[in-house]
């Protein structure tokens, strides 16, 4: 997805000779070039492209690059049409199903290709999406805003605030569920920080994804808007969840708890994982089965507690070994106020980083431990490192996952500055980062 | 058998797309095997595909139709041929050089351009054959020629793209099987102008681009690694695309028999016109008859209301006798229109008047029925047993079809039955199906790499033709065959380790092939190891040339069994030069009396008591010399 403007990607030499043909993207132009010639409409290059190609599609649809050299002739022999996308009209909406608001932010959900130049731009009005997903108009009203276009990579812990005070608005204004389209590369992060901003929910927030753009016929988008709709519409549940594929069929969606939840696949459909906790419902044509049954009860008159305040200054360190401990050293030069420390096994860093965490505690910054392994708990008693650890002043953080460990101390820090507080907050199971238990079933696949 | 048609006169014009798959080592975007696989799946996921607006944007009308109904598609796959990136759960590899490069070399063998840069495209399908709801191909080069006689044929351009899924069945509950296996091997397709101008010459130039691409030695044979589209039209016909043309043979039968369809379609509009009944006349009015069958003999219907389905019907005004009309053989308009209600309600079949009253439907039901639609003696009447939005889809298509027919040929892609007469497939896709593969980058094409591979380009087929008859002395005829044979390589291999004669090698791997599958016998059961084997073994004096048919016979037969257990079986080992003289001093002991009567003249008779006792077990030559030897042994 391209968050700038549609623009040539044409440099140097070809630019030039583009421009002497007074020729703009779109239109149709002539290649000559040692007797062979080219007709066909000029399309943008991408920017990763050389400087010695222009690229045009030929009649039959086809794209070539062509080579411009000293003794290549361009011609413009006619006016491109710009090419339009035509929403079909909005459906009539039915007063009598529920509300549900769709909230924005980007990624390939939100994506749509330009058809003739293949360039992706954001995408996701109310009337893009009855166009994409016509049966939405039979599950919910759905009003569309968006909020952000941006590549999951590049949301910050600012924009979680953002996001969340868009969400309140729209609980505020009475909505019977919040959809926030997201990219999935760090979805997983979002759903946690909104699983803290967003507390005392009266109605279920649910994020969604798709892992193949929602142009393409075979994209999981249209199935995960459905599902994650109709959850929104209708669950019985009022949590932060995320909402994607269950397998790589196009049959069930899962709902996966904000703070429980992982990205454990490049590119499947089904990349996301519930680590170390159940899955709270499953949506399947259209009707939501709940799988747990320990959990917050949809109730629109409950009062939504607004807390959307994160603080940058929290790291997480992924101990190897071999790992420098100058890491450490450089978060506390840098007035960090917490480290999370995602370690090996049980929850241990090598002796050699000992001195660095004992320097850290010393200067008033919070370090906690989490687990590499993904799956498990950390359990520091069982080895001397560990009570060691412990003895240092490092926090254990049970079963929880390391990223939401680092979006919790945020939201921590954006609460209070105060160290012992902040220490408390840790360790109170909040909105379910905690699972009391850990059970024999569902650690991963 | 067609009719004499003067094919230039009438104005036909004839374009080919000509695709097979290339004998690569893996796919065109992953690293699996390109293989199919014939055991129970591994794998199985279901998916939809859902229609996306094109960039005019337009919905194809038939891709959002299917999706409408609900069809769902039952992916197959196992681990061997298959991962995640033909499941669409990963992004594409690069372009696979591999089969850039065997493209290239045809390419340039039919003095095709190639581009400067190759861009990957995704070709909309949405019928399931595609995992991703698109193919990707881009153009390796363009306006090349190849030759047949004098006429120099154009070709547009020559592409590299991905095969597909192969179809298993439909199931209850709109699923469609689909294997995924064949999805993602390497398809080279040259694309003709549409310059050719009749059936015979059709063959012809499918041939000729069959032999430059035999020739890169690169590309899959057997059936099922050719696949010929035609796109056909005459003046106030349409232009028809008739998909999946699989044998060469069938080439010049398919377009003979879509210049008389359209022929024939046309007379029918013509006389339609003069009846003057008016397109809007054909109306979508479907009256429920089901009253009229509740007794009915008619199996079919009776079936459809015993699971409580309706008959629906509709009138179709001043086309008695029309629908009976034979288009092509044993293909009528009703049958055009049958092939319609298919696809678009999912119906078994449809009734007409014109074939009424038969299959149990009586007279009487009939006379209800007319009345039943008001319908006079001059119309006709189509009608449907299914549930009602089945009935009714297959009686709007029928309609259609109808109008279609006052108006003349309706443009629609057509798909080849076995004789060569082709039915419905699906409309015509609109234009401009494509769009750029984001996830594949470009692929420049230097002016060295092109000379690299122009260097090193296998000989073209006129030149193999003329070293074919000058190293193995074959005639020009033998030459030929062996040029259009699917074993060219074979009969070089087997010449060069066996002392056989080329000539006889030629003609087993031609004529002799050609008649045993004539025969009926599977000669595509027989590798071609096991005829190497054979000629070995004949090399070896193991055995003689004569029971080489008996030998391809029996392994036909006996699929995974060897060669050895053929000779075995049949008895033919040939016998050794001892047991031979034991045998023949035997035959002229026995034949004293007649040897006596006629001297040197008992040779012939005598011969063929030997050979008929030992045929295939021992060489003539070497019989005929033992005979002689003993005759005149036996004589002094």
């Amino acid at each position: 997805m391209s968050e700038k403007k549609e623009f040539l990607g044409y440099k140097g030499e070809v630019l030039e000779t583009i421009k002497k043909a007074e020729a703009e993207i779109g239109d149709i132009i002539r290649v000559t070039k040692n007797e062979e010639v080219y007709e066909g409409i000029l399309i943008p290059r991408s920017e990763y492209g050389d400087e010695k190609h222009v690229v045009i599609k030929l009649r039959s649809g086809y794209n070539i690059g062509i080579r411009i050299t000293p003794n290549t002739k361009i011609e413009k022999i006619g006016k491109g049409a710009k090419p339009a996308f035509a929403p079909t009209s909005s459906p009539e909406q039915n007063p009598k199903l529920p509300k549900v608001a769709i909230i924005s932010t980007g990624g390939t959900i939100a994506s749509r290709v330009d058809y003739r130049t293949g360039a992706v731009r954001p995408a996701l009005t109310a009337s893009d999406l009855y166009s994409v997903v016509p049966e939405l108009a039979n599950i919910a009203r759905i009003d569309a805003q968006i909020l952000l276009s941006l590549f999951s990579e590049n949301i910050i812990p600012k924009h979680w605030t953002e996001i969340a005070k868009a969400v309140a608005k729209q609980i505020a204004e009475g909505v019977d569920g919040v959809l926030i389209a997201h990219g999935t590369d760090t979805m997983g992060y979002t759903a946690a920080a909104l699983s803290f901003a967003l507390q005392n929910l009266p109605v279920p927030v649910i994020l969604v994804g798709s892992q193949r753009s929602a142009d393409r016929p075979s994209s999981d988008a249209a199935t995960n808007l459905i599902g994650a709709v109709t959850a929104a519409a209708k669950a019985p549940f009022a949590e932060v969840a995320l909402a994607m594929h269950e397998t790589p069929s196009d049959t069930s969606i899962t709902l996966h708890k904000g703070t429980k939840v992982r990205k454990c696949h490049t590119s499947r459909r089904d990349t996301f994982k519930s680590v170390n906790a159940q899955l709270i419902a499953k949506v399947e044509n259209h009707k939501v089965t709940m799988l747990i049954e320990d959990y917050r009860k949809r109730d629109p008159s409950r009062k939504l507690v607004l807390k959307p305040e994160f603080d940058e200054k929290v790291a997480l360190i992924k101990s190897y070994p071999g790992m420098n401990p100058a890491v450490i050293d450089w978060c506390v030069e840098n007035a960090y106020r917490g480290i999370v420390l995602e370690g090996t096994g049980l929850g241990h860093v090598g002796r050699y980083c000992f001195e660095a965490i004992r320097s850290a505690v010393k200067h008033d910054i919070v370090v906690a431990m989490t687990s590499q392994c993904i799956w498990g708990r950390v359990n520091m008693n069982v080895y001397d490192q560990g009570r060691d650890l412990l003895a240092l002043g490092v926090i254990p953080l049970e079963d929880m996952l390391s990223e939401t460990a680092v979006v919790k101390l945020m939201w921590i820090f954006g609460q209070t500055r105060d160290m012992e507080e902040a220490k408390k907050l840790l360790k109170t199971n909040i909105v379910g980062e905690f699972s009391p238990r850990t059970l024999p079933e569902k650690s991963g696949e | 058998m067609p009719l004499e048609i003067d094919y230039e006169k009438i104005g036909l014009k004839v374009g080919l797309e000509i695709h097979q798959q290339l004998d690569t080592s893996a796919k065109l975007f992953c690293n699996c095997k390109p293989e199919l696989f014939k055991e129970e799946p591994e794998i199985t996921f279901l998916r939809r595909l859902r229609p996306t607006q094109s960039e005019l944007g337009q919905i194809d009308p038939a891709a959002y139709f299917e999706f409408q109904k609900g069809v769902k598609i039952l992916y197959e796959a196992n681990t061997a041929t298959s991962c995640l990136v033909e499941m669409d759960e990963e992004p594409p590899h690069p372009l696979n050089m591999e089969a850039v490069e065997i493209v290239l070399a045809a390419a340039l063998m039919m003095k095709a351009k190639p581009v400067d840069e190759i861009h990957v495209m995704r070709k909309t399908v949405i019928d399931g054959s595609n995992t991703t709801g698109f193919q990707r191909t881009c153009v390796i080069a363009l306006n090349g020629e190849v030759k047949t006689g004098k006429k120099i044929v154009p070709i547009q351009y020559v592409s590299l793209e991905e095969d597909a899924a192969r179809k298993m069945g439909e199931e209850e509950g709109d699923i469609i099987r689909y294997r995924i296996d064949r999805l993602g091997i390497p398809l080279i397709e040259v694309a003709t102008a549409p310059v050719i101008n009749s059936p015979k010459e059709a063959g012809e130039v499918a041939l000729a681009i069959g032999r430059i691409l035999r020739a890169t030695g690169k590309v899959k044979r057997g059936l099922g690694t050719i696949r010929q589209d035609l796109n056909i039209s005459i003046p106030n016909g349409a232009i028809i695309e008739i998909k999946g043309v699989q044998e060469l043979e069938l080439l010049r039968f398919v377009v003979e028999y879509e210049v008389q369809r359209q022929l024939n379609l046309l007379k029918i509009s013509d006389e339609l016109g003069k009846s003057e009944v008016k397109e809007e006349d054909i109306k979508e009015e479907f009256f429920d008859v089901t009253e009229i069958f509740k007794q009915t003999k008619c199996k079919v219907v009776h079936k459809a209301l015993d699971r409580n389905q309706r008959v629906f019907a509709v009138k179709l005004p001043k086309f008695k006798g029309f629908l009976k009309r034979e288009l092509v053989p044993n293909f009528r308009l009703g049958t055009e229109m049958a092939y319609r209600a298919r696809f678009w309600g999912r119906v078994g079949g449809i009734f007409h008047t014109d074939e009424l009253p038969a299959y149990g439907i009586t007279a009487e039901e009939v006379e209800e029925l007319r009345k039943a639609v008001k319908a006079d003696e001059h119309d006709a009447i189509v009608f449907v047993a299914d549930n009602p939005e089945n009935a009714k889809d297959a009686l709007k298509a029928v309609v259609e079809r109808a109008r279609e027919a006052i108006k003349g040929v309706p443009e629609e892609t057509r798909a080849p039955n076995p004789d060569g007469t082709t039915h419905y497939m699906r409309p015509r896709p609109g234009a401009a199906r494509m769009y750029p593969e984001t996830d594949i980058p470009p692929v420049q094409i230097t002016e060295d790499y092109i000379k690299q591979i122009g260097s090193r380009l296998p000989e073209l087929p006129e030149q193999k033709l003329q070293r074919l008859m000058k190293e193995y002395r074959l005639n020009q005829k033998l030459a030929k065959q062996i040029l259009d044979s699917e074993h060219g390589e074979l009969f070089e291999t087997i010449v060069k380790e066996s002392r056989v004669s080329p000539t006889t090698v030629a003609v087993f791997l031609t004529e002799t092939l050609k008649a045993l599958k004539r025969d009926g016998i599977q000669i595509e059961k027989v590798s071609e190891n096991q005829i190497r084997e054979i000629f070995k073994s004949i090399n070896a004096g193991e055995l003689t040339k004569e029971t080489i048919p008996d030998m391809v016979v029996w392994l036909s037969k006996h699929e995974n069994k060897s060669v050895q257990e053929a000779v075995n079986s049949l008895g033919l080992k040939i016998i050794s030069e001892d047991e031979l003289r034991v045998f023949v001093e035997k035959v002229v002991v026995d034949n004293r009396e007649l040897i006596q009567e006629r001297g040197e003249d008992s040779f012939g008779i005598l011969m063929g008591i030997i050979m008929r006792d030992l045929r295939g077990k021992v060489n003539a030559a070497l019989a005929s010399k033992v005979l002689k030897e003993k005759l005149k042994e036996f004589m002094e």
